[in-house]
């Protein structure tokens, strides 16, 4: 009962591709990330108008138009990069991974403008109220996991710098773009929730 | 007898000298010694947490008793039932699902071997960070020990004002830790069963185990980060002074509970699935048929898997929801029973005109197709509104989960250790040990926990350290406490059974049950890679093939 060599007589030799172990992966992360996500907008849902005391949201909070344009942008650069890799554009790559990491850095500077505004002149931190508690941890939690992507990119382009980056490693590069365009799309998700609904 | 001098071939470390195999066993990416590691862990943590049990039967033996006091018992059911669902249930299916998916698909390893090993340490460490909490709770406050809030550590319960000193934050710690690595292995069994299944193992000829787990690890990666957030936000309640369930500043403690719940009640059938997978791989086999509606049973798990996400608030309707949301609950819990119920006659089907052979894992699989019904028909009891609100948090709920905790998933866990024991060691069981734990611990669970139904119906409330008498309850308490003897003189055993037949049990061979899936095609126990060539495979019984060439499966298939 050890040759396992018997089961292949019959078997037809056709190819069998499978999905990439990897891509599963990724897209299972994504997955349970956005189940961790969805529990968080539910619970700023939840409590929107139930805080007790002020500042309230209407009062404090404005709509960050560019900073979205930024960071929305920020998945079409690194869709770009991502092709002028394939592609085997060094050059070209380069250029669009360090916008891609530009757009993402102005987008956490225009967060810490608003949460040092937040804390310093309206003196709302996470404990004041129920506003300040979920909106900083939504935000927050969404900031996190753009600081992540951020410290990810920035390997990636150091390596490049230092011609690391061979084709090797395309699909990775692939796979960060993903977990980029979900960050991406939690955000509108979050500015669905607390700058349009929750105002 | 003579075969028993037969030197087993046991992997070459195995004749190492301790610090080397120690050491070993800390850098090892192998998914069989994870599984084992997965498995030994658990079994010592469900020793620990079984004993506690016995210490919380004892005090409730007789009424009045003054074993334990209240504070000390509060500790003891909160640590017994998170240990027993996190540390002692997600480990155990986490080291079946480790040992058995890529030998059952014909891969040489998981996906991610070394994600898999993080995936242990992260789960061990949790368990120590949770036990340690006896002593380093008090730390600075100079309050509180083991945490002692209930295993679903209710708002406002859990405040800073009610839980003083670090036991709450024990408790959270070592859960997100340990949910760390739940959730990487089982996105490491999803990607192993998409992505590494051997030439011809299309989905549908993967052994049930196999799909079940696969379910399993798509509830986990669901059902665990709603536990996480809640669990953050409770840290940040309680070191940054935010205000999720603090109820004094527009807070919710019913929201703590809904997220609670929705992870909690997915994590029922997160450990009761894998049971399920064990009893669909064992019954055939020791029915010598084919499992009786192969696709039916996928169905049926993925439907269970669907329904259960949307069934949480069963365990709320005492909270005072709409009527609307009662009736909804109510109705999606009891449609969770047909899917199940599809499957306890599927399991009897394949039985029935099958040539039964009564070895120790089928026997045990027999007792858990009893004693899964009659919990699931106390479930769909409970899953009826009024009847929920008389006997919410009575001893009949505690008889109920342990029916279906004990009862099915240990009973079924059981079956599957001594199904795989040969596999995993190259030795049998023995049986005559074997049949004593399983009657010790078949009658022990039986007066344990069919007598706590009664009191419960009386109106013995859940986690009261004692009683006082003539209430009509003391009876029904002393015997449920008996059978705790009989269940722990059951597991004394199995403990018994598998040191001994480790080393002085017969030599099991290859295939010792005739089995039919790709895990009894190696030798026992198997080499480090597996297949030497990878199999492929034509049917659902590969190794029924490779035996009937003359009438092999895949020509009905």
């Amino acid at each position: 009962m050890n040759n396992t060599h018997a089961l292949t007589l019959a078997a037809e030799s056709a190819e069998w591709p499978l999905p990439s172990r990897r891509k599963i992966a990724v897209i299972s992360v994504i997955v349970t990330e956005g189940a961790l996500f969805t529990i968080f907008a539910v619970a700023y849902l939840y409590y929107i108008g139930k805080s007790l005391t002020g500042p309230f949201p209407a009062e404090v909070l404005e709509p960050p138009i560019l900073a979205t344009i930024c960071l929305l942008g920020s998945s079409a650069t690194i869709v770009l990069a991502e092709r002028a890799f394939k592609r085997g554009a060094a050059g070209t790559f380069k250029l669009w991974w360090l916008v891609t990491i530009v757009l993402a850095v102005s987008f956490l500077a225009w967060t810490a403008l608003e949460w040092h505004k937040l804390i310093y002149r309206y003196n709302l931190t996470i404990s004041t109220n129920l506003f300040g508690t979920s909106f900083y941890s939504l935000v927050g939690l969404h900031a996190t996991h753009v600081i992540a992507g951020l410290i990810l990119l920035t390997l990636v382009f150091v390596f490049s710098l230092r011609g690391l980056m061979t084709q090797v490693y395309s699909e990775h590069i692939e796979m960060l773009s993903w977990y980029w365009h979900f960050v991406d799309g939690v955000w509108v998700v979050v500015f669905t929730v607390v700058y349009v609904i929750g105002r | 007898m003579t075969t028993q001098e037969i030197a087993i071939s046991r992997p070459a470390e195995l004749k190492m000298p301790l610090l080397e195999r120690l050491h070993e066993l800390a850098v090892t990416v192998d998914h069989k010694k994870l599984g084992l590691m997965y498995i030994v862990s658990a079994l010592i943590f469900l020793v620990i947490a079984g004993l506690m049990a016995s210490v919380i039967r004892m005090q409730l033996a007789l009424p009045n008793n003054n074993l334990v006091g209240p504070a000390t018992f509060n500790r003891l059911f909160t640590v017994h039932g998170t240990v027993m669902v996190f540390f002692v249930g997600m480990p155990i299916i986490a080291g079946f699902m480790n040992y058995l998916v890529p030998l059952m698909i014909g891969a040489r390893d998981m996906a991610f071997p070394r994600l898999n090993a993080f995936g242990y340490w992260m789960f061990l460490f949790g368990g120590f960070l949770l036990f340690f909490s006896y002593i380093g709770a008090p730390g600075l406050a100079g309050a509180g020990s083991a945490p002692d809030v209930g295993w679903f550590a209710y708002a406002p319960l859990t405040g800073r004002a009610f839980s003083r000193g670090s036991s709450t934050d024990y408790w959270t710690l070592s859960l997100l830790v340990s949910s760390v690595g739940s959730l990487v292995s089982a996105i490491n069994v999803v990607a192993t069963v998409v992505s590494l299944r051997c030439k011809g193992m299309t989905l549908m000829r993967m052994p049930l185990f196999v799909w079940l787990a696969f379910v399993v690890a798509g509830m986990i990666i669901l059902a665990i980060p709603p536990l996480s957030a809640a669990q953050i936000m409770l840290m940040l309640d309680r070191f940054l002074g935010a205000h999720f369930f603090d109820t004094q500043a527009g807070g919710s403690a019913v929201l703590w509970q809904h997220f609670f719940w929705i992870f909690g009640h997915p994590e029922v059938y997160i450990l009761m699935i894998p049971g399920f997978a064990i009893a669909s791989e064992v019954i055939p086999v020791f029915s010598r048929k084919p499992i009786f509606g192969y696709p039916i049973m996928v169905a049926a798990t993925v439907a269970i898997g669907s329904i259960s996400v949307s069934v949480w608030a069963h365990h709320m309707f005492s909270v005072g929801m709409t009527a609307m949301g009662n009736t909804f609950f109510a109705a999606s819990t009891m449609l969770v029973a047909v899917p199940t119920g599809i499957k306890i006659f599927n399991w009897l089907a394949t039985m029935y005109g099958g040539k039964l052979r009564f070895e120790l894992p089928m026997v045990f699989c027999i007792a858990f197709l009893f004693q899964f019904l009659i919990a699931g028909l106390t479930g769909v009891m409970m899953s009826v509104a009024p009847f929920d609100w008389q006997l919410t948090d009575s001893y009949f709920v505690v008889a109920h989960f342990h029916y279906v905790l004990v009862g099915a998933f240990i009973f079924t866990i059981f079956a599957g250790i001594y199904y795989w024991y040969p596999k995993a060691t190259g030795r049998m069981p023995d049986k005559t040990l074997g049949l004593w734990h399983f009657w010790l611990f078949a009658i022990g669970f039986h007066l344990t926990f069919d007598t706590m139904h009664i009191p419960g119906l009386l109106g013995m409330p859940r986690r009261i350290y004692t009683y006082d008498p003539g209430r009509g309850w003391e009876i029904f308490n002393l015997i449920s406490t008996i059978g705790a003897v009989f269940q722990a003189a059951g597991v004394l055993f199995f403990v018994i059974n598998l040191v001994r037949s480790y080393r002085k049990g017969r030599p099991a061979g290859s295939d010792p049950w005739d089995a039919w899936t790709l895990e009894w095609l190696t030798p026992s126990p198997p080499p480090e890679y597996n297949f030497e060539t990878l199999p492929e495979v034509l049917s659902r019984r590969p190794l029924w093939d490779l035996k009937h060439p003359e009438d092999p499966d895949w020509k009905y298939e």
